[in-house]
C-alpha cells in the first residue's frame, strides 16, 4: 500500500513541475502584472473584475445547471406554475447594479491616475508611420542636438518565409530601440505621419492611439530596467503586423551617457552632410536603407507589388530626369502610400537610397547623388 | 371559373420566377434564410483561411495583403450577410404567423428589400477577383486607412454597404408597419411574442442607425473622389470623426444582432421547459433598456482614442449599466428553467449553450468596459474573443436553435434529431476550443488583425485553429439536417413540440401557402 502510494506521489509531483514549467515557458495565461504602478493597479483591477465575473457564473450556472439535472420530464418533474414576480424582478436588477458601483469605484480612480501626465522629466514624441516607428527626445534647451530616430523591426525576412529558424524575439526585435531612465516620469507625445497607428507596452499599461493631426499624450514610469516589447494594435496595412514596439528601460547615469553619444552621433551627421560620397560607400549604404524602408512594398528585387506598389526595376522615374526622383522621394506621392521621406531619412541616407535604387534591379543610370546636392532640394522643397 | 382563379392565387407559382417575383412572407422569408447560410460557408471559408494562416507562426499560404482582405471581408460578410439577413428571414416566417397576420404589410418592397442584398454582395466579392484587391482596411474601415490609403475597389465596398443598408431600413420598415397594424384582434402588444417583441425595437434601431452608416460611407466618398477632407487631417479633416460616427451606428449594430436572438431563446425554453416564460414584462423593459443603452455607449470602442477624462467615465459608467438589464434576461430565463419539465432536443440544447456562453461574452464585454484594464484588452485578441463570443455561440447558435425549432413547421416533416444532436455537439465544442484560448492569447498581448505572430502565441494559436477547423466543418452537417428535412422524414403535427405555446402552432405543418387570411380566434390568444 504504502509503496504505491508513494509511486502516485512522486509521480503527481514529476507531472506538477513538468506541467508549471510548461506553462511559464510558453502558456502565458493572463495579463502581465508589469513594472509600473498603472500596469499593478490594472492587473489588479482586471483580476477583481475577473473574480466578481467568476462569482456571478458560478451562482447562475450552478442553479441552472441543478435545474437542467433535477428538473427534466424524463425524472418525472411536473412544471411548476409561476412565471412572474415584481420582488424576485427587483432584487436582481438592484444587486448587480451594487456591485457594479463596486467595480466602478476603483476602476475610477486607476483612470484618474493614468490621466495624469502632469511633470513629466523627459518628453518623447512618438511618430508612427507605415510601417515603423520614430522616437524625437524633446530637447530640454536650445543648443542641445534634437535626438531623433526610426525604430523599424530587425526580425530578418528569410525567418517570417520560414527558410531560417525564428529567433526568440521573433517579429519583436527593432534595430533601434527606445531608450529610457527608470524611476522617471516620461511622457509619450503620441502621433502619426500617415493613418492610424496604436503604441503599446504591455508591461507598462500604456496603449495610446498614433492618429494624424492629433498628439495624445501618455506617460509611464517604469521601475524595473529591461527590455520591454509590444507591437502596433491599430490595423495600419499590409505590414501593421510587423511594427514592433522596443523599450529599454535603464538606471538614469546609462541612460545620460547613451543621450549624450546620441547627441554627438546627431551633430556627427549633420557635419557629414557636407562629404563626398563614393559610389562604394553609397551603394552599400543605400542598400541598407532599402532594406529597412523600401523593401515591403517595393520587394527586394524592385519588382513592386503592382499596382499599388509600382516596381522600380525599370521604372520611367527611376531611370528617368535625377532631380525628379529625388523630389520624389522627398515629397513622396500624396494620396498613395508614397510616403515623404524628406522628413523621414537623412540627406546622407536620401542620397545614397537614390544612387542605389538608379544602379540596381537592372537600372544602370551611372547616377552619384551626393547628399550635399540632396540638402540643397531638401531646403527648396520647404 | 372561379375554382381555377383560386387555384391560381393559392399556391405558389412554378419555377424559378416563383422565387423571382414572389410577394409571399414565407417565400422570401426563405430566400432569406438561404441567402443567409450561403454567405455563412462564403464568411466560413474565409476564416478558415485566416485559422489556416495563423496556424502556425510564419507566413505560409497568404501574403499579408491578402490576409487582411480576408479578416475584412469574413467580417462584413459574416455581419451584413450572414447575422442580419438570417433575422429578417426568421421575422418574414414567424412574425406575421405569431401576430395571426395573413402577411406582411408591405410585400412588394418586401421581394425588393430581399432582391438587392444578391447584387450588393456580388458587388462587395467581385473585388476579390479585382486587381488591387478586396477591401483589406478591417470590417470597421477606419479612415484614412479605408480613404486615403484605401484600395481602389473600396468605391465597390462604398455601394455594397449603401445597397445593404437600404434593404436593411426597408425590412425594418416593413416589419414596424406589420406589428404596429396587422395583428389579429386580441393580439395587444403586451401579449405579443417575444420574439416579436425583441424585432420590433431592432427594426427602430436599424432606422436609426443605417442612414447613419449610409452617411459615414458617404462622407469617405466624398473624401475619395470629391476632395473634401471630413477625415483627412492635412485638410483640417478628423480621422477620429470617423470613429464616431461609425460606432454611432455599430454599437446598436451589436444590439440588433443580438435582440431578435434574445427572442428566439425566450420561445424555446418555455416550450422545452413546459413553464411560462418568467417575467414577461420585464423581458420586454429589459429589451427596450439595452435598446435605449445602445446609443449612449460608442465611445467604449475608442478608449485609446484620447478622449477626455470626462468622456472616457461617461462611456464606461454607461457601458457598465447595460449589464443590468442584460443580467435580467438571463436570470429570466434561468427562472424559467427552474422547477420546469425539461426535454433536451436540439433546438434547446442550442439555446441552453446560447445562454451560458452569451452570458460568458457578456462578462467579458463588462470587463472591456473598465477603461483602464480596456487599455490592456484594446485590439487584442480578448476583444476577438468576446465579440465572437456573443456573436457565434450567441447570435448564430441562437439561429440555429430557431432553425431546428421551426423547421418542422416550415417544412412538415421532423428533421433527424441524431444528426441535430451531432451538430450541436460538434459546434459546441468546435466553437470552444476556437474562441476560448483567444482569451489568453489577448491577454498576453496578441493583437488582433495580424497574420504572424510571436512565438509565445504558438500553442494557443494552433488549438484555435483545430478548433476552428472542426466548427467550420460540423456546419455541413446542418446543410445535411435541412435538405434531408425539406425532402422528407417524419410528419411533423401542427403543435410539434408539446410545450409549444402561441400562434403559429395552431396552423398545419408544413404552414399554408397563405395562412389567417381571416383573423384566428381570440380565444387563441393567450398572455405569454
Amino acid at each position: 500500500m504504502l509503496p504505491k502510494a508513494k509511486l502516485w506521489l512522486s509521480l503527481i509531483g514529476a507531472a506538477t513541475i513538468l506541467f508549471s514549467t510548461q506553462i511559464q515557458a510558453a502558456w502565458e495565461l493572463n495579463m502581465p502584472r508589469g513594472v509600473t504602478q498603472i500596469s499593478r493597479d490594472t492587473y489588479d483591477l482586471h483580476m477583481q473584475i475577473l473574480w466578481w465575473c467568476v462569482a456571478i457564473g458560478v451562482v447562475v450556472f450552478s442553479v441552472m445547471l441543478w435545474s437542467i439535472i433535477n428538473h427534466r420530464k424524463s425524472k418525472g418533474a411536473v412544471s411548476a406554475t409561476f412565471h412572474e414576480s415584481t420582488k424576485v424582478e427587483i432584487i436582481w436588477t438592484i444587486i448587480p447594479f451594487a456591485i457594479l458601483i463596486l467595480m466602478a469605484i476603483p476602476a475610477t480612480r486607476v483612470l484618474t491616475e493614468a490621466y495624469d501626465a502632469s511633470e513629466s522629466e523627459i518628453d518623447i514624441q512618438v511618430i508612427g508611420y507605415q510601417w515603423r516607428w520614430e522616437y524625437k527626445y524633446m530637447r530640454q534647451n536650445a543648443d542641445e542636438e534634437e535626438v531623433s530616430f526610426f525604430s523599424i523591426m530587425s526580425t530578418p525576412r528569410e525567418q517570417i518565409d520560414n527558410q531560417l529558424p525564428k529567433d526568440e524575439t521573433y517579429l519583436l526585435d527593432v534595430d533601434n530601440p527606445l531608450v529610457i531612465p527608470i524611476n522617471t516620469k516620461v511622457r509619450f507625445l503620441v502621433t502619426s505621419n500617415d493613418v492610424i497607428h496604436a503604441w503599446w507596452v504591455p508591461d507598462f499599461a500604456v496603449k495610446k492611439d498614433a492618429i494624424p493631426g492629433f498628439i495624445n499624450e501618455t506617460w509611464t514610469i517604469v521601475e524595473e530596467p529591461g527590455i520591454y516589447r509590444g507591437q502596433c494594435a491599430e490595423l495600419c496595412g499590409i505590414e501593421h503586423g510587423f511594427m514592433p514596439v522596443v523599450v529599454h528601460a535603464v538606471e538614469r547615469e546609462e541612460y545620460d551617457a547613451w543621450y549624450a553619444q546620441k547627441q554627438q552621433e546627431a551633430r556627427t551627421t549633420r557635419e557629414m552632410a557636407n562629404n563626398v560620397v563614393t559610389m562604394e560607400d553609397a551603394l552599400a549604404q543605400g542598400e541598407q536603407v532599402y532594406s529597412r524602408n523600401c523593401v515591403a512594398c517595393h520587394q527586394a528585387a524592385g519588382t513592386g507589388l503592382p499596382p499599388a506598389f509600382p516596381a522600380l526595376a525599370g521604372s520611367d522615374v527611376v531611370n528617368g530626369d535625377l532631380e525628379a526622383n529625388i523630389n520624389l522621394l522627398i515629397n513622396g506621392v500624396p494620396g498613395t502610400a508614397m510616403a515623404a521621406y524628406g522628413s523621414q531619412l537623412n540627406p546622407i541616407e536620401l542620397a545614397a537610397v537614390v544612387t542605389y535604387i538608379r544602379n540596381s534591379f537592372g537600372n544602370a543610370t551611372g547616377d552619384l547623388v551626393q547628399p550635399a546636392a540632396v540638402n540643397t532640394l531638401i531646403q527648396a522643397a520647404q | 371559373m372561379s375554382a381555377s382563379h383560386d387555384d391560381h392565387h393559392h399556391g405558389p407559382a412554378k419555377g424559378l420566377t416563383r422565387w423571382l417575383y414572389t410577394t409571399n412572407h414565407k417565400d422570401i422569408g426563405s430566400l432569406y434564410l438561404w441567402f443567409s447560410f450561403a454567405m455563412f460557408l462564403l464568411g466560413g471559408t474565409f476564416a478558415m483561411v485566416i485559422r489556416a494562416e495563423l496556424f502556425q507562426p510564419g507566413l505560409q499560404l497568404v501574403d499579408p495583403n491578402f490576409f487582411n482582405q480576408m479578416t475584412t471581408m469574413h467580417g462584413l460578410v459574416m455581419v451584413f450577410g450572414a447575422v442580419m439577413p438570417a433575422f429578417v428571414g426568421l421575422a418574414n416566417w414567424m412574425i406575421p404567423m405569431m401576430i395571426g397576420a395573413p402577411d406582411m404589410a408591405l410585400p412588394r418592397m418586401n421581394n425588393w428589400s430581399f432582391w438587392i442584398l444578391p447584387f450588393a454582395f456580388a458587388m462587395l466579392s467581385a473585388t476579390l477577383f479585382m486587381e488591387a484587391g478586396a477591401p483589406n482596411f478591417g470590417w470597421t474601415f477606419y479612415a484614412p486607412l479605408s480613404t486615403t490609403y484605401a484600395p481602389e475597389t473600396v468605391t465597390f465596398f462604398i455601394f455594397a454597404v449603401h445597397i445593404m443598408g437600404a434593404s436593411s431600413i426597408m425590412g425594418s420598415i416593413n416589419i414596424i408597419a406589420t406589428v404596429l397594424n396587422m395583428r389579429a384582434p386580441g393580439m395587444t402588444l403586451m401579449k405579443m411574442p417575444l420574439f416579436v417583441w425583441t424585432w420590433l425595437i431592432t427594426a427602430y434601431l436599424l432606422i436609426a442607425v443605417m442612414p447613419v452608416l449610409a452617411g459615414v460611407v458617404t462622407m469617405m466618398l466624398f473624401d475619395i473622389h470629391f476632395g473634401t477632407s471630413f477625415f483627412n487631417a492635412a485638410g483640417g479633416g478628423d480621422p477620429v470623426l470617423f470613429q464616431h460616427v461609425f460606432w454611432f451606428f455599430g454599437h446598436p449594430e451589436v444590439y440588433i444582432m443580438i435582440l431578435p436572438a434574445f427572442g428566439v431563446i425566450s420561445a424555446i425554453i418555455p416550450t422545452f421547459a413546459r413553464k411560462r416564460l418568467f417575467g414577461y414584462d420585464s423581458m420586454v423593459y429589459a429589451t427596450a433598456s439595452i435598446a435605449f443603452l445602445s446609443f449612449i455607449v460608442w465611445a467604449h470602442h475608442m478608449f485609446t482614442v484620447g478622449m477626455p477624462i470626462a468622456g472616457e467615465l461617461f462611456f464606461m459608467y454607461a457601458t457598465m449599466l447595460i449589464a443590468v438589464p442584460t443580467g435580467v434576461k438571463v436570470f429570466n430565463w434561468v427562472a424559467t428553467m427552474f422547477r420546469g419539465s425539461m426535454t433536451f432536443e436540439t433546438p434547446m440544447l442550442f439555446a441552453i449553450a446560447f445562454v451560458v456562453l452569451f452570458t460568458m461574452g457578456g462578462f467579458t464585454g463588462l470587463m472591456l468596459a473598465i477603461t483602464p484594464a480596456d487599455f490592456q484588452y484594446h485590439d487584442t485578441y480578448f476583444v476577438v474573443a468576446h465579440f465572437h463570443y456573443v456573436l457565434v455561440p450567441g447570435a448564430v447558435f441562437s439561429i440555429m436553435a430557431a432553425t431546428y425549432y421551426w423547421l418542422p413547421k416550415w417544412t412538415g416533416h421532423m428533421y433527424d434529431e441524431r444528426l441535430g444532436k451531432l451538430h450541436f455537439w460538434l459546434s459546441f465544442i468546435g466553437v470552444n476550443i476556437l474562441f476560448f484560448p483567444q482569451h489568453f492569447l489577448g491577454l498576453a498581448g496578441m493583437p488582433r488583425r495580424i497574420p504572424d505572430y510571436a512565438l509565445q502565441f504558438a500553442d494557443f494559436n494552433w488549438i484555435s485553429s483545430i478548433g476552428g477547423f472542426l466548427f467550420g466543418a460540423s456546419q455541413l452537417i446542418l446543410l445535411v439536417v435541412v435538405i434531408k428535412c425539406v425532402k422528407g422524414g417524419k410528419k411533423a403535427t401542427a403543435q410539434v413540440w408539446e410545450g409549444a405555446q402561441g400562434l403559429e402552432w395552431t396552423v398545419d405543418s408544413p404552414a399554408p401557402y397563405h395562412t389567417f387570411t381571416t383573423p384566428p380566434d381570440p380565444k387563441l390568444i393567450h398572455a405569454q
